[in-house]
């Protein structure tokens, strides 16, 4: 058996009559508010979703079956539209606004039962590895106070880690579910790109953004996989093939399965207790019957110069709409182009500005060839050293973080070093292909470790396979913090 | 037809004509590529569901796609891209696998600060255009886009440079438009309002747009140099903004034919810019050189897949293709034995097929096309093909004066009745035979001494004496008499 | 190889994205940007002749809507959002200069 996970007993206590959605979401707003000094919220949602879990409530009591998701509390990253609720990118130039619209993923959940109780703290547009560039301050890690719950989705993670929510929604874009998961121990799943709809996802880089869960355990995330995936007419990348069921895949075991760990991703730059725990991860799956070797995959260490070539490019056009005209902030000045100048200029943060110069310089007239061309270029080979990995593998396995969360400022005065962050996790996002985050024991200072599991395009059920091995595997060495943490008085 | 534009050869601009105020030692002639942006007849937009229409509420025809809300992504209207691969197909143009592209610069009109459009990669590519002259134009491409919202200068009388400040409506922007771009092939003034009109008419033909110039429906961009006559290469160009007639297209050309020739002439070069027209001074501006030209840091769009048309759907659509401008040209100047150019006022207003069927019922082709081009330029109305051939029959057996002809053919245009029933109702009828022969033996009895002259006088005196007998017998009929009738009875009771 | 981005270089790019900077910030951001574009200079030596370009991960093609009216959004609820609105309209400082 596999460890199910707080989101499948909540759904199935709702389900079953046994437990009111309406006391879930009080607990949870409850837990919310105790944590408030995590900062892992931008805004709270109560007041709509107990009426929300009153509406679930009164279907459980009139035989009806609200969904897989019944009652199950969930916490959007705070670049998930949202009608009628401000969704800010935790930046100032969004200040106000309130979509007329929800996301695709908002619909599906609330098809599913699921109760959407806030919106969590960001980095700036998703932009960062720590959430320290949130406009509003940043999320504490609930495992180390003193410490960044990692970023961009540094508040679902945190929300997820201090048992505030049992599901939170986040965006990965090089890293930003899968990383701030490890750095607090929980788990973090970026999907294939296209499976997850991106209708209503605030665009950082397009063709890298995906939307998917964080959750305590590897059978939480399946269970929010499953009910937010799927084919979406409003998103034209978003793939057809329906994504499956994926209940089936948490047991099967490893026996058999053929484990590959990324030479790339896994020596040089990771710190050694992290190699620690990876090394140990791979051992737990080899005992449990799976054929574990060593891979390389030559491209991923060109995915960080790439990646830092085409998202910022992708954002630096994607973020140009804001410009004071039609929504969010506008600081006045005399012609339209001194707004929109003065507007941006006050509205975003230093690493947003960094990184909408850095995509312009690499589009621009002269250098489109030397930068985004050759990006583009890279890949194509990323793609196909992939691809080869995966004729003999059939998961390939490497760190999440190259450390254990790191403290606040640490990072902040070196854009490059902050970059860094991204290192294990980038090439997923730039081959498109689905990757987990599970919870694979302690590091440095008793801090979570994350190990990741990377599948090819559609891979998910085998990847979903391998993680709930590796986190029974890793059960009895679950970080602290996961449990359920409060804060503590230390602030950054 | 001489006052029709570009019919005769290449306009040859001598420096020294009037008005040029430059030495006359040099020809220059002009060489001009046109850049034509054809709003495309969906009912929704290019990218989203928000309805494509003239003239709503400011603000009114907008969804959250089209405004580039954050989070929104575009869809592609399949409608628009069949009449894209219309346009292309009747302009002979390679229908190719196609990206779209980012273009990126910052206006309050667009809302997500870029456009998209096509870049290296368009729908369409290659191609031509033949003109009525028989002159084949070539075109570069013809690629898909989103337009641009309508920004509205508030104060300092409008104009844009002293506006207090503007107003935005969004009602247009994401509207599919097609870009047509033409090889710089057309030399005069005249010739690019030809080149406009075949290109409108084939955009008409196969139900892409509606061409209207007023609403801002068909929109032309023009690239303009000049350069000696016999010079092997081309001038340094300027682009041409803000053209809204086909009357302006020309007077723009002229203008900024002759401001560039005049700089030539006295040895000053011409800058590489972009110029607004101004229609009411009647003279184009700077608007912006070459070096201060944007960069639009084009790229893929991210957010929408390749287009690559199946072969099967291109060729449904090339079959279902109706006949165009320059075939019915080419048709109905094959059955009159006339020039192309010699009909194509006929098929610019859509009346060969009418005139075909008049033609295959018995009309002669030459007063079918003088009817089409003179008397029905209003148009057809419910005017039938028999009908016509019919009236032509009648006016060709001389049973209805050319005024009467007139008459009848407006009548059955509004009612669509048979020309006999037209000119029965109108008493047109004409006078029966043995009734006209009684009219002119009593004219002859009461004008004895006209008579004599008549029957007496030389050639001349004869001819005049014919006419008074003439008019008088169709003062007694009321004009229904058949002049040649009169004539042979005339001829037959003087014994001639 | 390119040069190391120069203070000019990164002057341009901010007025082509809109952004204003201080003197100190653009002292700052021309060396940040250098050392990204340094570690991006692996990528920008490769050579990649006869490699294609990947601008989308996952391969779908040919996704097209039917040609239906609908999700239109309501002008107040949009208008509303507005920083400044007059006559069912966007109100902008004046705009200088057509589109480019
Ligand atoms: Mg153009
Ligand atoms: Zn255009």
């Amino acid at each position: 058996m596999t460890a199910a996970g707080p989101a499948l007993a909540i759904a199935a206590a709702v389900r079953g009559g046994e437990r009111s959605a309406t006391s879930v979401v009080e607990e949870s707003l409850a837990a919310i508010a105790s944590g408030a000094e995590l900062a892992a919220f931008n805004t709270v949602t109560a007041e709509a979703a107990l009426a929300r879990a009153r509406r679930i409530d009164d279907a459980v009591a009139a035989g009806e079956d609200p969904g897989c998701l019944a009652g199950v509390p969930v916490a959007l990253k705070d670049n998930i539209c949202t009608r009628g609720v401000a969704t800010t990118c935790s930046s100032r130039i969004l200040e106000g606004w309130e979509p007329p619209y929800d996301a695709t993923v908002v619909g599906r959940l609330n098809a599913a039962g699921g109760i959407v109780v806030g919106k969590t703290n960001m980095d700036e547009f998703a932009m960062g590895s720590s959430t320290e560039n949130s406009a509003f301050g940043p999320t504490l890690n609930p495992c180390d106070p003193a410490r960044v719950p990692g970023g961009s989705s540094g508040g679902s993670a945190a929300a997820g880690a201090a048992a505030m929510t049992p599901v939170a929604l986040g965006s990965d874009t090089g890293g930003s579910i899968r990383q701030p998961a490890a750095l607090c121990g929980v788990v973090g799943m970026k999907p294939t790109y296209g499976r997850v709809s991106r209708y209503g996802l605030v665009a950082f880089a397009s063709s890298l953004d995906q939307i998917g869960p964080i959750t305590c355990t590897v059978a939480d995330a399946a269970l929010v996989y499953s009910a937010i995936a799927g084919h979406d007419p409003l998103d034209s990348t978003s793939i057809p093939e329906p994504a499956g069921d994926m209940s089936g895949a948490l047991g099967e075991g490893v026996a058999g399965l053929r484990v590959g760990i990324v030479a790339e991703l896994s020596g040089e730059g990771i710190d050694g207790d992290v190699s620690a725990r990876l090394g140990a991860a791979a051992e737990s799956l080899a005992s449990l019957g799976a054929e574990v070797g060593e891979v390389s995959v030559p491209a991923a260490v060109y995915g960080l110069s790439a990646y830092f070539l085409i998202a910022p490019a992708e954002a630096s056009s994607n973020l140009a709409r804001y410009d004071g005209v039609r929504y969010g902030l506008r600081v006045p000045a005399a012609t339209a182009a001194d707004m929109n100048v003065a507007t941006r200029t006050a509205g975003f943060g230093d690493e947003v500005k960094r990184r909408i110069m850095l995509g312009t310089f690499a589009l621009s007239a002269g250098y489109y060839d030397a930068y985004y061309g050759k990006a583009l270029k890279v890949r194509t080979l990323v793609l196909r050293d992939f691809a080869a990995a995966y004729e003999r593998f059939d998961v390939l396995l490497a760190p999440t973080s190259p450390t254990v969360a790191f403290r606040f400022g640490e990072r902040t005065g070196n854009p490059l070093a902050m970059y860094l962050s991204d290192a294990c996790t980038v090439a997923s996002n730039l081959a498109g292909h689905p990757a987990i985050s599970v919870p694979a024991g302690s590091g440095a200072d008793g801090l979570p470790v994350g190990v990741q599991v990377m599948a090819p395009a559609l891979g998910e059920a085998v990847m979903f396979r391998a993680a709930a091995a590796l986190e029974r595997a890793q059960a009895d060495r679950r970080p602290a913090g996961s449990g359920g943490a409060t804060a503590g008085s230390a602030s950054p | 037809m001489s006052d029709r534009p570009g019919s005769g050869a290449d306009v040859i601009w001598a420096a020294g004509s009037p008005g040029l105020g430059a030495p006359a030692d040099t020809e220059w002639e002009m060489v001009i590529g046109l850049e034509v942006h054809a709003e495309l007849l969906t009912r929704s937009k290019l990218f989203s569901g928000s309805p494509n229409a003239f003239g709503g509420e400011p603000n009114t025809n907008i969804d959250p796609v089209c405004m580039g809300l954050p989070g929104t992504l575009p869809v592609l209207n399949r409608h628009a891209v069949e009449l894209a691969i219309r346009v292309g197909l009747s302009l002979g143009s390679l229908v190719q696998p196609s990206v779209f592209a980012r273009k990126n610069y910052f206006y309050p009109d667009m809302p997500k600060d870029y456009q998209i459009s096509q870049y290296d990669r368009p729908i369409n590519v290659g191609g031509s255009l033949e003109l009525p002259t028989g002159k084949v134009i070539g075109i570069v491409r013809a690629h898909l886009e989103e337009d641009t919202g309508k920004t509205t200068h508030m104060g300092g009388a409008g104009r844009i440079d002293d506006a207090a400040y503007s107003l935005v409506d969004y009602n247009r922007a994401g509207v599919p438009l097609l870009e047509i771009v033409s090889y710089p092939d057309l030399r005069s003034p005249a010739e690019a309002r030809e080149y406009v009109t075949e290109l409108r008419s084939t955009l008409l033909a196969v139900g892409a747009s509606d061409g209207k110039m007023e609403e801002g429906s068909l929109r032309v961009d023009a690239n303009v140099s000049v350069r000696p006559v016999g010079a092997g290469e081309f001038g340094t160009r300027c682009e041409i903004k803000n053209v809204n007639s086909l009357r302006s297209l020309g007077r723009a050309l002229e203008y900024e034919a002759r401001r560039q020739i005049r700089m030539l002439s006295v040895g000053e070069p011409v800058t590489q810019q972009t110029r607004h027209w101004n229609e009411d001074t009647g003279r184009t501006s700077a608007l912006r050189t070459k070096e201060e030209a944007t960069d639009y840091r084009y790229f893929p769009e991210p957010d929408l897949v390749p287009l690559d048309p199946d072969p099967a759907w291109v060729e449904r659509i090339r079959a279902e293709l109706p006949l165009l401008p320059r075939e019915r040209r080419h048709r109905l100047a094959g059955l009159i034995g006339e020039d192309p150019a010699r009909v194509s006022l006929v098929t610019e207003r859509g009346q060969d097929d009418l005139a075909l069927a008049a033609i295959e019922a018995g009309a002669a082709p030459a007063a079918v096309l003088k009817h089409l081009e003179q008397n029905l330029a209003d148009g057809s109305g419910e005017l039938t093909a028999d009908g016509l051939a019919e009236l032509i029959g009648m006016e060709a057996r001389g049973e209805l004066t050319s005024n009467q002809v007139k008459d009848v053919l407006a009548e059955m245009v509004r009612t669509g009745e048979s020309p006999a029933t037209v000119a029965r109702r109108a008493g047109f009828e004409a006078v029966a035979a043995g009734e006209l022969a009684a009219v002119v033996d009593r004219i002859i009895a009461e004008h004895p001494e006209e008579w004599r002259r008549l029957c007496a006088g030389d050639g001349r005196e004869r001819k005049k004496m014919q006419g008074f007998f003439t008019g008088q017998v169709m003062r007694a009929t009321k004009g229904q008499a058949n002049g040649r009738d009169v004539a042979a009875l005339l001829a037959d009771r003087a014994g001639s | 190889m390119t040069e190391r981005i120069s203070r000019d270089d990164v002057a341009h790019v901010a007025w082509l994205a809109r952004l204003s900077l201080r003197a100190d910030e653009l002292e700052r951001f021309t060396l940040q940007l250098g050392d990204v574009l340094d570690h991006a200079a692996d990528v920008a030596a490769l050579d990649l002749e006869g490699v294609p370009p990947t601008s989308h991960p996952y391969p779908v093609g040919n996704v097209l809507r039917a040609d239906v009216p609908d999700g239109a959004l309501d002008r107040a609820e949009v208008l509303a959002q507005a920083p400044e609105t007059e006559e069912g309209q966007f109100r902008v400082p004046p705009v200088r200069g057509e589109a480019p």
